[in-house]
């Protein structure tokens, strides 16, 4: 498997930053992957792991590892040789009631980008978005894959309130609101399972690395999922 | 039981934090002064982990329905136990019927109550540390009833901690950010020549500064944020996070501070003086 040229840089006193080339791409993806699962199993449980686009960043909660012998340690640890099985992705079917009740912006959104409402719920339903980091809100997903031609600007002010699971589409992403917050996407409809969710073990089912298709639901089913 | 009479501005349960849950976008949590935290922690001989109470710049009127010990420290709050004056950094005993409750501000912005033990409040994905909407309240809310255990008799190793306060000092340390190179010679001298202050957009999130510097049109993908870490938006603005701060950002992180001056921070409010210093 190739190894990327990649970069370890001091991150405050308790993190180390390690960045692949500047760009998205799903095998620079996999690579941090592999290595974070080499990390989980050789570093202590005292590290927390945050995988985000091309970069990873180690986090050592105990405070009390001198940063210069962690990064020789994890500059071997790249090198190392790993039994190259590829990480296990899970492809999660997220459905989302793109009713105009929830699609506040499908109109607006569609007409900018000279389609019908149809053909945009279409195409948003029809590829495969890969979680390239999750941040900014818990459960928040960052997500790529969005072809050129879905690209829109996001709204020119903000919403003060953009409700809980509301989808959106701004810039080159997509999206899911994980809670209630402001926010300035276009807003073309509504997931009725949280995909955050405090009271399970496992808090956000989605992992980085893992991809997301929308499938489009009616109101109906909407209302039996919420 | 110790029941909330009068909440206070902003009083909050805290403990270390939140650990292990980065990776789906959860902030760390925890005090803002963990160095207040740890000392009154450790003189009431509590277990590092113990929660106790965050009090933002108006302090609460508490009754204690139990007996217990407790300790107070951070910000300068005019703290009184039954309308007779206390001070920071020493065991009281307290009995039932006891009502703490709060002053003027004096100095610093955010003081701590502690008690033996610590408070007994439900964990919510490893710690109690209050962030809504990960726990159902983002506040103490008036009435409310927050549980600790009864303590009828604690003979402590020390009574009363001399401790150097950090609330005098307005010099943040700081090291070096992961994007500090894209700073150029101006920006540099601005960052560490000036002298900023806290702006109003000041919480529990971030802090940002008033004075700007040169700003930065460089663009990077989205990558780790941490508590400490400050931005440097593209008009120049600085954005210091902090323990509620978000776990990823899209701006330069070009300084972060130390883990002493993510407490120096925390006592500071809007327009307070502040200056950088890299070690």
């Amino acid at each position: 498997m190739k190894k990327y040229p990649i970069t370890f840089k001091d991150f405050g006193q308790s993190a180390i930053l390690v960045e692949w080339p500047n760009e998205v791409s799903e095998e620079i993806l996999e690579d941090i992957i592999q290595y974070k699962t080499t990390l989980e199993a050789e570093l202590s449980e005292n590290f927390e792991f945050v995988i985000a686009y091309n970069s990873l960043t180690i986090i050592d909660n105990e405070k009390k590892l001198d940063l210069k012998v962690l990064e020789t340690q994890l500059v071997n640890l790249y090198q190392k040789e790993t039994d190259f099985k590829k990480s296990e992705r899970i492809l999660w079917e997220i459905p989302v009631c793109y009713d105009a009740e929830f699609g506040i912006d499908l109109e607006e959104v569609a007409s900018n980008l000279k389609i019908t409402v149809s053909e945009l719920i279409e195409k948003h339903t029809s590829y495969k978005y890969t979680v390239y980091g999750i941040g900014f809100l818990p459960g928040f997903l960052y997500l790529g894959g969005l072809p050129n031609t879905m690209e829109t600007k996001r709204r020119a002010s903000p919403r003060l309130k953009v409700v809980k699971g509301a989808v959106g589409l701004a810039g080159k992403q997509t999206g899911i609101y994980p809670q209630e917050s402001p926010g300035g996407w276009n807003i073309i409809g509504n997931c009725p399972i949280p995909i955050f969710n405090v009271k399970s073990e496992t808090p956000c089912f989605v992992k980085v690395g893992d991809k997301i298709q929308f499938k489009a639901i009616t109101r109906g089913i909407y209302k039996l999922q919420k | 039981m110790l029941r909330v009479l009068k909440p206070g501005f902003y009083t909050t349960l805290q403990d270390k934090g939140r650990f292990g849950y980065r990776d789906k976008g959860v902030p760390v949590s925890g005090a803002m002064d963990m160095n207040t935290v740890f000392r009154l922690n450790a003189l009431l001989e509590n277990k590092k982990k113990a929660s106790v109470l965050e009090i933002t710049m108006t302090g609460p009127t508490l009754l204690f329905e139990k007996s217990t010990y407790i300790a107070l420290g951070g910000a300068l709050l005019s703290p009184t136990l039954n309308n007779t004056p206390i001070c920071n950094n020493k065991i009281y005993k307290i009995n039932k019927g006891d009502i703490l409750s709060y002053g003027r501000l004096e100095k610093g912005f955010r003081a701590y109550l502690a008690v033996k033990d610590g408070f007994k409040d439900t964990e919510i994905l490893g710690s109690s540390s209050q962030y809504y909407p990960i726990t159902e309240n983002k506040c103490i809310s008036e009435q409310q009833e927050i549980d600790f255990d009864e303590v009828k008799v604690f003979e402590p190793k020390i009574s009363e901690l001399k401790m150097d306060s950090l609330l005098d000092i307005n010099l943040l340390e700081v090291t070096r950010g992961p994007e500090f190179t894209v700073l150029d010679d101006k920006q540099l001298a601005q960052l560490f020549a000036k002298e900023f202050t806290v702006s109003k957009d000041n919480n529990r999130m971030a802090y940002q500064l008033n004075e700007v510097i040169e700003g930065n049109s460089a663009t990077m993908l989205t990558s780790a944020t941490q508590p400490g870490t400050v931005q440097l938006t593209p008009s120049g603005k600085l954005i210091i996070l902090m323990k509620d701060g978000q776990t990823t950002g899209g701006y330069p992180r070009i300084l972060q501070l130390t883990e002493e001056a993510i407490c120096v921070l925390a006592q500071k409010k809007t327009s307070d003086s502040l200056n950088f210093k890299l070690i």
